[in-house]
């Protein structure tokens, strides 16, 4: 959309009014969005949306100072440069506390923007949406409603430059259709949701998105309230995905640093099963969430964690690793609004050699997980316990069996990485990374 | 904000190319935050954000844009891509007369944040991480953060309704970590009102901070929390959340009419124990979720959802009301901000008080569990089933309150729990401040319960 550099030429402009003895960052974004919702045949609502802000860090001294502003007005900027300088003035001093410096790591060429996304008619959205709704309600004829159907596009640009020489842009699009529906028989009602996201209109699944929601209603109807046991289980690349989700927080250096990881003094010891290998990896381009540069402008890599159950390391930011004595791994996340942070980007499991089934026959008895709830209030990071409310079905002899809802699974973190069985190799592109299935020995599940 | 002669243009706008109802909602925000992690200051930080949403409704169909251009040429150029969806209606000039209207504000700012001076909002952080550093050696690290909003909002239609509020929130929060030979533990406070500066008056930062600490080092001793089901009491105040997830999701009007609710179609019916009688009430002083008007203009009103067991009615925006054939909404139109179109909304919701002796219903439990604070929840209203996380709890042991429990989710279906509620109660507390999160938007909800006790829920822990 925007080839011309003009967002980072005001980066680097804003960069450029560090006084002397000042560090600044500059983090500049803008985008637009289309959002389509179908329900009942009919546009429930057609938003379009553009936003653009700033975000602006000055450090003196060893302070860091913050402030954002939801507009690229000049005036604006030089009052939110003078905010956040003025908050500086009220953090205390930490001597590790300094903006990232070009470490020389080359940006890989990632491209995460598709021209001919940019190109799809409206018309042509509208109908996505429409047809999406009519697949799902005649997919199964127990499908009884769809309470919406989405279809969503997103186009954004981030500028990032600072007075320590980086500067970074890049710009990415993607596209989406996600629902849900109900599925009803015999007065019992369940719900699905199915979802697809791709970069190019064209490669999106809405026959994966269908067929998945309507599996996930309909394979739980009837579904009743299982008996409270230990038994293994087998997360459903999205439950792996929703657990990979809360697992990086303890391997972050800042939870290290700051005495929240349960793996804090662990490097070189074993802390998962030898099927567990987990890297961050944002260079992989068949990751959704891959990426060229991390919130501080540097180049995203590789970081092994955990290999065949050893833990290798943490992911890092500049702040962390200058505190740990390490390099930055390109691990800085953020939103425009905040100052970036430590985060585990791309976080996935090395993939096995098993599909879900052979992994049910290698189990034998336990329980397919097809969905968690609760998970954001029923794990603690810091502790390690978790417990969270399950939906799926009961397999028996590798086979699957009757459904089963309104229980929890629980355990701790660190046992659970013990007790991986296996990896799954049905490797699936999800939102948040790459994702696949994965047996766990024994988890406690509470129901009757 | 803005001036209504601008206002009014745009509404013709936005009504030109055939759109049969149309809404201009602007809003100027401000935010300061303040962090205290790993015994240091850390970072101050401020936020400035203003732009308007525009609506265009026809039919069924609603277009929506919005833009940070504040300008009349800005806003001109939005209503239009809202009202793009219109296109296929008719034209002509429409005319909209705005009506000022002015509702009282339940909103009486003592202090504006933005009059204080930073210092004093890094002392109370360092206040905290003292209070809580000083309950033992056990406790190995400490955040804590401060955050003020201050969001003007100004609302107008094609109805001619002009109003306008200036909410203000501001709330505190401390994080303890305990450290043992059992692990890790955390234990968490948090408050915020619907109040300026003065809050401070009414809470003190210090006694929140040991608190959290306190709930860290006693969880350190805690043991795995049961697994299967068994009686539960909550605490008056600690887990009003519980009805958020268990009913309050399925009494919103949008699930309702998409017939997404176990709720819908059952006005009238007992939906729950005759001892419990809910409310969700905007009204409700500086409260977390509280506000003079919602992001439709309505004044915030007292709703009675559930009287005695019996359900009385739903929540309500402008469209869902529209379609319903309803005058008004409930006032329970909200939005995260102007980026996002409303939708039906919880405020302050809560259970009424009730007759009992909160000791006595302790004593009458001869084995179960009892919630001291509940966290955060999530339901599914088409099949009611719903989780929320005890942060902490005890055992309940012949009637009496022993030993602290680890963590877990409790699981439930709304319409069961609701009638297996078989205490109240006669205290009554509101809970701690909430943000609620539906359809990716995120608001600030206040609940609120009684002491009571629910005869049988599943407890995901992993005792046997």
């Amino acid at each position: 959309m925007s080839d011309s550099n003009e967002l980072l030429d005001l980066a680097v402009k804003i960069a450029g009014w560090a006084n002397d003895g000042e560090q600044v960052e500059a983090y500049v974004a803008r985008g637009n969005s289309t959002t389509v919702r179908v329900y009942n045949a009919d546009i429930e609502s057609f938003s379009s949306a553009q936003e653009e802000g700033v975000g602006i860090r000055v450090i003196v001294d060893g302070r860091q100072g913050f402030a954002y502003a939801g507009s690229l007005d000049l005036e604006v900027l030089q009052d939110t440069i003078s905010e956040a300088r003025d908050n500086a003035g009220f953090a205390e001093y930490d001597e590790f506390v300094a903006l990232a410096e070009p470490d020389g790591v080359p940006f890989a060429d990632i491209d995460l923007f598709c021209p001919s996304l940019l190109n799809v008619a409206t018309e042509k959205k509208i109908d996505a949406a429409f047809e999406l709704e009519k697949k799902l309600l005649a997919s199964d004829s127990r499908i009884t409603t769809v309470p919406m159907a989405i279809y969503g596009d997103e186009w954004s640009e981030v500028a990032l430059a600072t007075s320590t020489g980086i500067t970074a842009w890049q710009q990415g699009n993607d596209c989406a259709l996600s629902t849900y529906c109900l599925a009803v028989e015999n007065g019992d009602t369940q719900t699905g949701f199915g979802f697809t996201v791709a970069r190019e209109f064209d490669e999106l699944d809405m026959d994966k998105a269908v067929a998945d929601a309507a599996k996930r209603a309909t394979q739980l109807l009837g579904a009743t309230k299982p008996k409270s046991r230990r038994l293994p289980v087998i997360l459903d690349p999205y439950v792996t995905s929703s657990f990979l989700g809360v697992m990086g927080f303890p391997l972050t250096g800042e939870a290290v640093l700051k005495g929240r990881s349960f793996f804090a003094n662990r490097v070189g010891e074993t802390v998962g099963s030898a099927a567990v290998t987990l890297v961050s990896d944002p260079t992989d381009t068949r990751s959704l969430s891959a990426n060229k540069m991390d919130a501080e402008g540097l180049a995203s890599r590789r970081v092994g964690l955990i290999e065949n159950g050893v833990l290798s390391g943490f992911v890092h930011n500049s702040y962390t690793a200058r505190r740990s004595g390490t390099q930055s791994t390109g691990s800085a996340v953020r939103s425009m609004k905040t100052t970036p942070t430590v985060g585990c980007r791309a976080l996935t499991l090395q993939e096995g050699t098993q599909s879900q089934e052979e992994l049910m026959k290698q189990v034998g008895e336990g329980v397919l997980v097809r969905s968690v709830s609760g998970l954001h209030s029923g794990v603690n990071p810091v502790s390690g316990d978790f417990s969270t409310g399950a939906e799926g079905l009961m397999f028996r002899d590798g086979q699957l069996a009757e459904p089963v809802r309104e229980f929890t699974i629980a355990s701790t973190l660190q046992r659970m990485l013990g007790d991986v069985v296996a990896v799954g190799n049905d490797v699936e592109q999800l939102p948040s990374g790459l994702s696949m299935s994965v047996a766990i020995g024994d988890i406690s599940i509470s129901g009757e | 904000m803005l001036e209504s002669s601008v206002v009014q243009k745009v509404l013709g706008a936005a009504l030109r190319s055939g759109g049969e109802w149309a809404e201009v909602f602007v809003e100027d925000r401000t935010a300061s935050s303040g962090r205290l992690d790993d015994g240091r200051i850390e970072e101050l930080s401020s936020l400035r954000d203003r732009g308007a949403g525009i609506r265009v409704v026809i039919g069924e169909t609603t277009g929506f844009a919005h833009t940070a251009d504040l300008s009349e040429n800005g806003l001109r150029i939005a209503a239009e891509a809202a009202s793009a969806v219109a296109r296929s209606g008719g034209g002509g000039v429409k005319e909209v007369a705005l009506t000022r209207q002015t509702q009282p504000s339940i909103n009486h700012i003592v202090t504006m944040p933005e009059t204080v001076a930073k210092a004093d909002k890094v002392e109370l952080l360092k206040r905290a991480n003292v209070a809580a550093r000083g309950e033992g050696n056990s406790i190995s690290q400490v955040s804590a953060n401060y955050a003020d909003i201050r969001r003007r909002i100004l609302v107008a239609n094609s109805d001619g309704l002009l109003a306008s509020d200036d909410q203000v929130r501001t709330r505190f929060s401390v994080t303890a970590v305990a450290s043992g030979d059992t692990g890790m533990q955390t234990g968490y406070k948090s408050t915020g009102f619907s109040m300026g500066w003065e809050l401070f008056d009414r809470v003190d930062v210090e006694s929140m901070a040991r608190g959290a600490a306190q709930t860290a080092i006693t969880k350190l001793k805690a043991r795995p929390a049961p697994s299967g089901a068994m009686p539960v009491v909550l605490a008056k105040g600690s887990g009003g959340v519980m009805f958020h997830e268990a009913c309050g999701h399925g009494l919103e009007a949008d699930a309702v009419q998409k017939n997404t609710t176990v709720f819908a179609g059952r006005v009238g019916e007992l939906v729950a124990s005759p001892l419990v009688t809910l409310v969700d009430d905007g009204t409700m002083g500086p409260e977390w979720g509280s506000f003079s008007i919602d992001d439709e203009g309505r004044p915030a009103t007292y709703n009675v959802l559930i009287e005695d067991g019996v359900l009385t009615d739903y929540m309500w925006d402008f469209l869902r009301a529209r379609k319903a054939g309803r005058p008004t909404s409930s006032g329970n139109g909200r939005r995260q901000s102007y980026e996002y179109l409303p939708m039906v909304r919880m405020t302050n919701t809560y259970v009424l008080a009730g007759q009992e002796d909160p000791d006595e219903i302790v004593r009458q439990t001869p084995n179960g569990v009892f919630v001291a604070h509940l966290g955060g929840g999530q339901v599914n209203t088409a099949t009611g089933d719903f989780v929320f996380g005890m942060e902490e709890a005890y055992l309940i042991e012949n009637g009496e309150i022993t030993e602290p429990l680890r963590e877990a989710n409790l699981i439930g279906n709304g319409p069961e729990v609701l009638k297996n509620i078989d205490a109240v109660g006669n205290d009554f507390a509101m809970g701690s401040p909430g943000m609620c999160g539906k359809n990716g938007q995120s608001v600030p909800v206040g609940d609120g319960q009684p002491t009571l006790r629910v005869s049988s829920m599943t407890i995901g822990g992993t005792a046997s």
